[in-house]
């Protein structure tokens, strides 16, 4: 009897349209969030997350529409977020039909979020997202997509967000996202040791091996991959399969 | 069949009652007493905080009025802190009061295990259960909490391990209750909540 580690695909939606970012130059359309939902839904995810990039506010309402819509898809747990910024953002997701809420800049900002999101929904809805590149000072937490230095320390704002109530930790690795070299396990590790609750490993996953890698050295929870899945290029049921082959405890029925 | 589902004011209610929807059931929500002591299955889904959850059945005077349905025979389906609601008290709210339909405490997961208990895990079968009918041995159901009971005779049906081995299936004569989330549970989830209909019928 193991918890099993989670394989979580990831949906980055702008304008109601699933998008991939090509080194944050042009926004790729990728299909439609309700059939890429249903999709994993159907191959055995272990949960979903989706993500709003777009810039404005105005495109909220259409957000959280896609959520609602999202959510009729799925009988796995679902996270949401992008542009959380105040409580009512938050209850705004979890009522569309989110489980879980994730925060990031707005956290960073202002860190009592996290509490207030914790203390009114529980920590298990709470996520705390973190984009990290290394830096002459060590690994440091970005913010606003990774555009802006925060000049925090990233295992001691993991650490602060988890006491202030986040449930989860979903940790990007700047350096990789989009160059598919594979997880940054030594940041995932390194956080990992840091906190006692789960963490989600992003950024650079593109073989079956990659995963391997970041489950046993980078002593991830839980790994996250949004293009791989999108293209087609690799199926969900196929790399758990390649995973529980060697050793590591995977959901295979559904 | 009609379930009626409480509402106690924070839970995650659209995904169970969709969840049962599509099983085929009619499903209302209630709020108020009356209704509880008119229903024919009951659902008490939750999610959050202890305290906020027993004080949220109090302040609708739901307690008392579930304690009855229970007592008369009603079928009931707790989930998550709706199984910790079913228990006497919790670590995560002192001096709170549960259902009191099982007299023992729940308890804090230990600081040796990741808390919160996220993820997919599988269940120990101690006995024969009405909900996991033909689940197959080691399939994996959803999880998502920080505290949980212990699992003891005779209520626990079924046992997971984490920290401690803990309740997560109490079958005890018509007091049903998962900690994990059934309606988050893949295919596996979806066959325990038709248990419940069908047993519940």
């Amino acid at each position: 009897m193991t918890l099993a580690r989670r394989i979580i695909p990831c949906l980055d939606v702008d304008a109601g349209r699933v998008v991939k970012g090509v080194e944050f130059a042009g926004l790729r359309d990728m299909g439609d969030p309700e059939e890429l939902a249903a999709r994993y839904n159907r191959e055995g995810a272990d949960e979903l997350i989706l993500l709003d990039i777009t810039a404005s506010r105005d495109g909220r309402a259409t957000f959280l529409e896609t959520v609602s819509r999202v959510a009729q898809q799925l009988n796995i747990p679902f996270t949401a977020g992008g542009g959380i910024r105040r409580l009512e953002d938050g209850h705004a997701v979890l009522r569309a039909g989110a489980d879980k809420v994730t925060v990031n800049t707005a956290a960073v900002a202002r860190p009592e979020l996290i509490s207030e999101l914790a203390a009114q929904f529980g920590s298990q809805a709470v996520v705390l997202s973190m984009d990290v590149k290394k830096t002459n000072a060590g690994w440091e937490v970005f913010v606003r997509g990774g555009a802006e230095s925060s000049g925090r320390n990233a295992a001691a704002w993991a650490r602060e967000g988890v006491s202030r109530g986040a449930g989860e930790i979903l940790l990007t690795s700047i350096d990789r996202d989009g160059t598919c070299s594979g997880f940054d396990c030594g940041l995932t590790a390194a956080i990992a040791a840091q906190v006692s609750v789960p963490v989600i490993a992003s950024g650079g996953a593109k073989t079956f091996d990659d995963f391997l890698a970041v489950f046993g050295e980078g002593q991830a929870d839980a790994a996250l991959a949004a293009s791989i899945f999108h293209t087609a290029e690799h199926s969900i049921g196929a790399l758990k399969t390649y995973l529980a082959g060697r050793g590591v405890p995977v959901r295979l029925s559904r | 069949m009609k379930v009626s589902i409480i509402d106690y004011g924070a839970g995650n209610l659209p995904s169970v009652e969709r969840a049962l929807r599509g099983l085929g059931a009619e499903t209302e929500c209630v709020t108020r007493p009356a209704q509880i002591a008119a229903a024919s299955a009951l659902v008490l889904p939750g999610v959050g905080h202890f305290s906020a959850f027993v004080a949220g059945l109090r302040e609708r005077n739901l307690t008392a009025a579930l304690r009855d349905a229970i007592a008369r025979g009603v079928p009931i389906l707790g989930i998550c802190l709706g199984l910790q609601a079913m228990f006497s008290s919790s670590e995560e709210a002192p001096g709170e009061r549960g259902l009191d339909l099982i007299h023992e405490n729940v308890q804090a997961l230990p600081s040796t295990v990741k808390s919160p208990h996220i993820g997919w895990n599988q269940l120990r079968r101690l006995r024969e259960s009405v909900l996991l009918r033909e689940i197959p041995e080691g399939a994996h159901f959803y999880f998502a909490h920080s505290y949980a009971a212990a699992a003891g005779e005779p209520h626990t049906a079924a046992a997971c391990d984490h920290g401690f081995p803990f309740a997560a299936v109490v079958e005890q004569n018509n007091l049903m209750a998962v900690q994990f989330h059934p309606e988050k549970s893949g295919e596996v989830g979806s066959r325990v909540l038709r248990n419940f209909l069908e047993w519940a019928q």
